[in-house]
């Protein structure tokens, strides 16, 4: 199932926020999308999944989900969203619970899932238990549990220290290469979009236009941290930005 | 400073601010607060019109608890407790979940609870027994009245802080509105709505003592007024500590609860 942002406009009140966005997810690729801070992007990959709705345009779905997904639009969030009453497996369960599942074909996605992350030993840890990573690797977790047709991810890496981002990484391209799946990936980490980004989209300050949409063909497994190709391409991307993220700094807040 | 050689260490000042539990101090504290007026009442410093002889009012326990009479007016008061406050807090629990839930319901409802609050309860007695009868329909009603709008108060807000992005993280995963509401926003509540209730439960005990001054033959209320006027200061003093013991015996229930059910709090 393809994504199509289909010329998206917002506004707050009188500000302004996104311009006639338009913008492709395909089946099978990761798209990122970066900018500087307060462009929208944030708001657009929640109008992607209909949390919010755009003054005008439209988000389509293109082609019908794989049978078996169950939440076919599914994000994972910046803050994990774990709820800390329920363990580990409980939490993976919770988005399970209210589909029309046998109880052994639950059971065996969360053991499957809970396999994929490695977090098999710790299916009975509470969250207060866990480190940051650990829990963006049970949000992951819990957004697999329902087989999503596309993934929302919403700076999924940015709580995290550089060292635990590193390790998720190299987790997120491990999963991507044994199943590849749709993602829409928000980052202001450029260093992150070129390694997960089949594309990147780079979006101009408040009012969000889509600027550039940078391809990148080398396969994910195959790129580096340091690899001389991709800081190449995140430092043409960083010139794209700078002055744009230099004004967004200095502008006030009007939302 | 003198300058040394190896350097002057860093003087530490991160200490203090971080109560802690050291349970047993209180129990210390009363130990020697009673051993105290034990001994002032016993060598004559004390008289036995300003305070009683811990002792002797040991000893009208003694009594209370042979003749049976600690019973007949424990019995009735325990039962008008849980029965109004069970009544008070299931109401308070859900007209506050439906206040911090709805909006037409918040905005009906939140003035008037407001406008409930301040009343002393105390004052609506007479209308409820009107309502209910002088019996014990009376007192459920004004124990349960007394319990519902602090409960409602503490429920409500206590849902407005539940964390707005787990309740976005469900709807995000298509979880339909009631098991939105049954798995993220009571539990998230449910840290708030126990505080809430220990605070219920103190005014419950409080408005048990007066109902029952006003108009009951038995309970710890009627004990106390009966002893408070014949100004047997033993047997006044024996109903205090009946009082003191349920307000100690209430709280560390709560404080049961609350570890049992908010384990997962940081």
């Amino acid at each position: 199932m393809d994504i199509r942002l289909d010329s998206i406009s917002h506004a707050y009140g009188r500000t302004r926020v996104l311009d006639e966005i338009t913008l492709d997810i395909p089946s099978g690729r990761i798209v990122c999308l970066v900018g500087p801070s307060g462009c929208g992007k944030s708001t657009l990959l929640r109008m992607a999944g209909g949390l919010e709705q755009p003054t005008r345009g439209q988000v389509l779905q293109i082609g019908a989900p794989a049978p078996g997904c169950l939440n076919p639009l599914t994000y994972i969030f910046q803050d994990f969203a774990l709820l800390p009453w329920r363990t580990v497996q409980g939490n993976v369960s919770l988005v399970l619970e209210d589909q029309a599942l046998p109880a052994a074909r639950r059971r065996a996605i969360i053991a499957d899932v809970l396999e994929r992350t490695r977090l098999t030993d710790f299916a009975h840890a509470l969250p207060k238990q866990l480190s940051g990573g650990m829990k963006q690797r049970v949000a992951i977790a819990r957004a697999l549990a329902v087989n999503p047709a596309v993934m929302l991810m919403d700076e999924p890496l940015s709580a995290l220290d550089a060292q635990t981002r590193e390790l998720l990484i190299d987790d997120l391209i491990a999963l991507w290469t044994r199943t590849p799946f749709t993602a829409l990936y928000v980052t202001h980490n450029l260093g992150e979009a070129v390694r997960l980004g089949h594309s990147i989209a780079v979006l101009s300050r408040r009012p969000g236009r889509v600027r550039h949409v940078v391809q990148i063909e080398r396969p994910l497994a195959g790129r580096r941290h340091g690899d001389p190709e991709l800081d190449q391409i995140q430092n043409q991307l960083w010139d794209m930005m700078r002055d744009e993220a230099r004004q967004a700094d200095t502008e006030l807040a009007e939302i | 400073m003198p300058e040394t050689p190896g350097g002057t260490p860093v003087r530490f000042r991160g200490g203090g601010f971080a109560p802690g539990g050291l349970r047993w101090v209180g129990a210390v504290v009363f130990v020697v607060l009673t051993a105290l007026i034990e001994l002032g009442t016993w060598q004559g410093w004390i008289s036995p019109l300003t305070l009683p002889r811990p002792t002797a009012v040991a000893e009208t326990f003694r009594d209370l608890h042979e003749t049976g009479q600690l019973y007949a007016h424990l019995g009735p008061s325990l039962m008008r407790l849980a029965v109004g406050a069970a009544l008070g807090v299931a109401a308070g629990t859900s007209v506050g979940i439906l206040i911090g839930l709805f909006s037409l319901i918040r905005a009906g409802l939140v003035p008037l609870v407001a406008a409930l609050f301040p009343i002393p309860k105390i004052a609506l007695l007479p209308l409820f027994v009107i309502w209910f009868g002088i019996d014990e329909g009376s007192k459920y009603a004004l124990i349960a009245l007394g319990t519902f709008t602090p409960t409602v108060v503490a429920t409500y807000g206590a849902v407005d802080n539940v964390d707005r992005t787990l309740i976005r993280m469900g709807q995000s995963f298509g979880l339909p509105w009631l098991s939105i509401v049954r798995k993220i926003v009571l539990p998230g509540a449910m840290p708030g709505i126990l505080s809430g209730l220990r605070i219920s439960l103190a005014i419950a005990i409080i408005l048990l003592v007066a109902a029952e001054m006003l108009g009951a033959e038995k309970g710890i209320g009627a004990y106390i007024l009966e002893a408070g006027a014949l100004y047997d200061l033993e047997r006044l003093f024996a109903g205090v500590v009946m009082l003191s013991v349920l307000g100690v015996l209430v709280s560390i229930t709560i404080g049961w609860i609350e570890r049992r059910l908010l384990r997962w709090r940081v």
